[in-house]
């Protein structure tokens, strides 16, 4: 735990290191809030009701997407399939420590950082301009728990492609999937509820869903109850199927972990 | 404190896209040794001879194809996690330390992750502090440390945890004469004080001149050589080249205690043992001299040579 921990640390403190990096995140952000926000305002031009949604969830949703895209790291990450390719991985491997956990941990440490520094600001401006919706206090606590399970499912699944470096040489294809896997059918480009009728069923129905969509809806109060503690426990559920995959595959990857690097 | 008997290492390559082609191999190829606790040795051989993987199968990385390893008395593969709190690592040419933040931060962590007890990693890293003098650049961040800085905060990573065996891989790649030297000066220090069993791969024979006792070759997996430097060098490295220019092409010079390796036009090679000086005398005397030049033996060509079968 202590260790773990530790390691949380240097996650944000990584991040920390790059102040300007923040400042030009939050800038980014802004615009593409904006941006977005006006383009679904349009299609309310004409319908009250979008997929059970009214304007002021809508802009709520662009927002909140906005401020926890980078906590949730819905965009490619390969660090790991970095140290894989140049073969530094194998120093990791001569640690006492798991790699998963110790990715896991770092990430932990991470999100917080992106969450303060690059979802709160963002957020704000976007609070400033348009009425957004206001959560319960149950809804907002639940958010932040479903927000931190959230990070795990991502990270888990980032972990997942990242291995596929043990196998393949370059991992770019396998980046470029998984990034529009995550960008598109996590929410994060629209809410999944705009999707006409089977391809929504889907789109709830897979992982990624819980990497952006469910967070956000029960920050607008569309959960309640029984079904709250659901939708929580199912994205508890997609965490544990890919930390486990990840498990076994780094397992199977290690063991052939070839000669990369000599 | 290592035991390595008749270890193999093969891998199955696959070439091509489609139509895949299956190749074998064979990285390591049986070979056997015994390291026993408190030795430096040197651990040598050209590029793609089978160090790595040999070092990876005795850190428990690799799983060996055949053969026996016991390193503290453990099989590294199955035992990996135990091993790992017991040695020390450092490969050269490998960032080990956390690249963007600051050097005693990378420390710090190391210390959880090895669980050294608080008050035992403080008088480790004063100590390494002192020898490698970490303090300038201690609270900088390791992505701005010059490698010789950064090589000496990665000896101080892998040693914190007091292990008893260190694996080097080039520990000295691409230092100048001084930071090289405060690297060996330190290893001779661990080596003797405390005696940490070092196992040391390197392509500088002035690493291994200076620190070790004993030397293994190895080339296209087999190993090759095993044995104390002074016979190695006695049989192999004695011998140097002396380069010299004549003013016209000559016939080879026939000079008592030299043989000629090779002519190119007025260029000769002459292999010989003993005083520099007294074969240009005599090749002075015997041929007008424009130019000359001494080639000490580099590692490469003792291993070429040892391999070519010149015995």
């Amino acid at each position: 735990m202590r260790l773990d921990w530790e390691i949380a640390k240097r996650g944000w403190r990584r991040y920390a290191a790059y102040p300007w990096a923040t400042v030009a995140g939050i800038f980014t952000n802004t615009i593409f809030g904006f941006i977005q926000a006006y383009i679904l305002l349009a299609v309310y031009r004409h319908r009250t009701d979008v997929g059970g949604y009214d304007v002021r969830d809508t802009v709520t949703y662009v927002w909140l997407a906005q401020a926890i895209l980078m906590t949730v790291y819905v965009f490619g990450w390969q660090e790991l399939a970095l140290r894989i390719r140049d073969g530094s991985i194998a120093t990791d491997l001569v640690r006492p420590l798991d790699p998963q956990r110790y990715w896991l941990a770092y990430d932990l440490g991470r999100a917080p950082y992106h969450f303060v520094f690059r979802g709160f600001l963002p957020f704000v401006f976007g609070a400033l301009v348009f009425r957004l919706h206001t959560p319960s206090p149950l809804d907002a606590v639940a958010f932040l728990v479903s927000l931190a399970v959230a990070v795990v499912v991502s990270l888990g699944f980032r972990f997942l492609y990242n291995l596929s470096a043990f196998w393949l040489v370059d991992i770019r294809g396998v980046m470029m999937v998984s990034l529009s896997l995550s960008l598109f059918l996590s929410g994060m480009v629209m809410p999944l509820s705009f999707f006409p009728g089977w391809l929504g069923e889907i789109a709830h129905a897979l992982p990624f869903a819980s990497i952006v969509q469910a967070p956000i809806d029960i920050w607008l109060g569309k959960h309640h109850g029984a079904a709250l503690a659901g939708v929580i426990a199912l994205q508890a559920f997609w965490a544990l199927v890919f930390l486990g995959l990840g498990r076994l595959a780094l397992r199977a990857g290690s063991r052939k972990l070839v000669i990369q690097g000599g | 404190m290592i035991e390595v008997d008749g270890l193999s290492k093969r891998f199955v390559v696959r070439h091509g896209r489609f139509r895949r082609e299956r190749h074998v191999v064979d990285a390591v190829k049986e070979i056997s040794f015994r390291v026993e606790r408190g030795e430096l040795l040197g651990y040598l051989g050209p590029n793609g001879a089978g160090k790595s993987t040999t070092i990876k199968m005795l850190t428990g990385i690799l799983v060996p194809s055949a053969g026996r390893v016991s390193v503290a008395g453990l099989d590294p593969s199955r035992r990996r996690i135990e091993l790992a709190r017991r040695i020390g690592a450092m490969f050269g040419q490998r960032v080990q330390l956390w690249w963007d933040l600051p050097l005693v931060d990378s420390f710090e962590l190391l210390r959880h992750i090895y669980k050294v007890p608080a008050d035992r990693y403080h008088t480790q890293l004063a100590r390494f502090r002192d020898v490698l003098d970490l303090d300038p650049f201690l609270h900088t961040p390791v992505r701005q440390l010059s490698l010789g800085q950064r090589i000496r905060g990665e000896l101080t990573a892998a040693m914190l945890h007091g292990p008893e065996l260190l694996f080097l891989d080039e520990p000295t790649i691409g230092l100048d004469v001084v930071a090289k030297q405060r690297v060996r000066d330190f290893l001779v220090e661990i080596n003797r004080q405390e005696g940490v069993t070092v196992l040391l791969t390197t392509h500088d024979l002035g690493d291994i001149e200076r620190l070790c006792s004993r030397l293994l070759v190895i080339d296209h997996g087999s190993l090759i050589w095993d044995g104390a430097i002074a016979q190695l060098k006695e049989r192999y490295g004695g011998e140097r080249t002396l380069v010299v220019d004549l003013e016209e092409p000559a016939p080879p010079l026939d000079i008592a205690g030299a043989r000629v390796e090779k002519v190119d036009g007025p260029r000769q090679w002459l292999r010989f043992r003993g005083s520099a000086s007294e074969l240009t005398a005599q090749v002075a005397a015997s041929a007008r001299l424009v130019d000359l030049q001494v080639q000490e033996p580099d590692i490469e060509e003792i291993v070429r040579r040892i391999y070519a079968g010149e015995r």
